[in-house]
């Protein structure tokens, strides 16, 4: 049996998604900015697309801007601001578990003077609205927080960080432009921009159902964005670059998709969810629940096995055909934890044991009880095949289960 | 990522356990990453007649730990001594460059268990 529980890093294109692009491939190939019929056609996908995305946020069309994916995304919007600004001045605030496409780009504008504060996340990986507050200087004029976290699922207080940042605004300090990085919320939970009170919003389309290469940035109205990237004025002069409609088409289709019986759909795979975090626990001793209990995605588990080395797990479920990542990855004799499960405070042997297991609508309760069934089987071979001081707590303890 | 081989021995790794009558054992670990292994032999009439081997860590690891065994057992201890990293990467088809380390941790391994029965490697006999 092949099972796939690797949906955060990507997912399977659906097949309406799929038929939908296909067409923009051969017969619809116009450029969207040609006059002719060809280029017409083009166009009206591109605008159809674009309602398509910026319905299920809730956003006006013309307040997406289409790139390449979340990278991209989350650049223009960061560095969009520090390019608007025409200066290498101003104050960040992020968080040490962002996406590495904030981070990087959060680091590299500090080395050309922009400060950063990274603030630190609670054990279950959540970020103090207060200490937003505390962190804002006179000079703030970004924060970069996401939505919910790739690696364990938590959702970030974003509704309140939005007050937070309008009450400032309404106090006397000067705008500072609010970003997430949704791009493992969106088509997860209800996302809507206004709700929300953020001024920039990055979403995927691989992450829910879409074709790779293409992604969105939700710019609110009267953001005023530096150019990233120079060409032609496609996209509002915000992205050159002639439009890729197929997979333009194909993120549209995505995003109808999945605002469609989105709650329904969610509930099931969170019962999934439970289910196989259930089953590990009765079954396997030492098994831990990485992230907020409460507040996170209904699609992701991440779990410490204590006692086993994560990639040497993932790589006896991947024999048994199941696909999974891990927080933990050894190179040349050092590790390189997850900067995520570090900051969350795990201990290097919870980060090292670490397993993430992301669901789709497409996944079975069959599937879930083959994925339990062969996890069992590892872990006890892999804590048999420890020496004796490293697994004897977690082989006596499965003893007496 | 991994050879078939590599991929074998994570999925059966042979000869897992420890000897209750050993001749040697040799624990070692990596400071760095803390992968371990804990191998014990047993030496009869100049043979390596049995081994048994417990790994913790990364996959190349536990494969590396688990080839030894095959390697040495049934071996005259003068061949077994001049095992070296290239006789595990090769025995195991390839390892990555950055996992090279868990071959050199397996031969430690043979070499601390050869030292504590009194048989020294050769390559570090009088060091």
């Amino acid at each position: 049996m092949l099972v796939y529980l690797d949906n955060s890093a990507t997912t399977s294109t659906a097949p309406d998604v799929v038929a939908a692009m296909l067409p923009y491939f051969s017969e619809q190939m116009g450029n969207a900015q040609s006059v002719h019929s060809f280029g017409q056609r083009a166009k009206a996908a591109l605008e159809k697309a674009r309602r398509q995305v910026a319905t299920l946020i809730g956003a006006a069309p013309t307040e997406i801007v289409f790139v390449s994916g979340g990278t991209e995304a989350d650049n223009l919007a960061i560095r969009g601001i520090a390019e608007a600004s025409g200066q290498r001045r101003g104050h960040i605030i992020t968080t040490e578990i962002e996406h590495p496409a904030v981070l990087a780009t959060a680091r590299a504008l500090e080395e050309q003077g922009v400060a950063v504060t990274y603030l630190p996340v609670s054990r279950g990986g959540l970020v103090d609205v207060a200490q937003v507050g505390r962190a804002i200087r006179e000079d703030t004029d970004l924060v970069s927080i996401m939505h919910a976290n790739n690696e364990t699922g938590t959702i970030q207080p974003i509704e309140e960080i939005g007050k937070l940042l309008g009450e400032a605004h309404a106090a006397g300090h000067t705008r500072i432009y609010f970003h997430t990085d949704a791009v493992q919320s969106v088509g997860k939970l209800p996302v809507n921009i206004h709700s929300l009170g953020v001024d920039m919003l990055s979403m995927s389309a691989h992450k829910i159902h879409g074709p790779k290469g293409i992604g969105a940035l939700y710019v609110r109205k009267g953001v005023r964005l530096g150019k990233i990237l120079f060409g032609g004025h496609h996209e509002r002069d915000r992205r050159p670059g002639t439009e890729n409609i197929p997979a333009i088409v194909g993120f549209g289709t995505a995003c109808e998709l999945a605002g469609a019986s989105l709650e329904a759909r969610m509930s099931r795979i969170a019962d999934l969810r439970d289910y196989l975090e259930r089953e590990l626990n009765d079954r396997i001793p030492g098994v831990r629940a990485n992230g907020d209990p409460l507040a996170r995605l209904p699609n992701i588990s991440n779990l410490s096995f204590e006692g086993v080395d994560g990639e040497s797990l993932l790589i006896a479920l991947d024999l048994k055909g199941v696909a999974v990542s891990t927080g933990s990855a050894c190179s040349s004799g050092s590790l390189e934890p997850s900067h995520v499960l570090t900051a969350l405070g795990l201990s290097r042997e919870q980060v090292r044991g670490s397993l993430r297991f992301s669901f789709s609508q497409y996944t079975t309760r069959e599937e879930i009880d083959y994925v339990v069934q062969v996890i069992v089987e590892i872990v006890d071979r892999l804590r048999e095949m420890a020496p004796d001081d490293d697994a004897a707590g977690v082989r006596n303890a499965s003893a007496q289960s | 990522m991994y050879s078939s081989k590599v991929a074998d021995h994570i999925a059966n790794p042979r000869n897992v356990g420890e000897l209750d009558d050993p001749s040697g054992v040799g624990d070692v670990v990596n400071e760095v990453c803390q992968d371990r292994i804990r191998l014990s032999i047993r030496i009869e009439g100049g043979t390596l007649a049995a081994a048994r081997v417990r790994a913790s860590g990364c996959p190349p690891t536990l494969a590396a730990a688990s080839v030894l065994t095959e390697l040495i057992i049934g071996c005259p201890v003068s061949e077994v001594q001049n095992l070296g990293r290239s006789d595990i990467t090769n025995a195991l088809g390839r390892l990555p460059a950055a996992k090279t380390h868990c071959a050199v941790l397996a031969i430690d391994a043979l070499r601390n268990a050869l030292e504590s029965s009194g048989c020294a490697h050769p390559h570090f006999a009088g060091s």
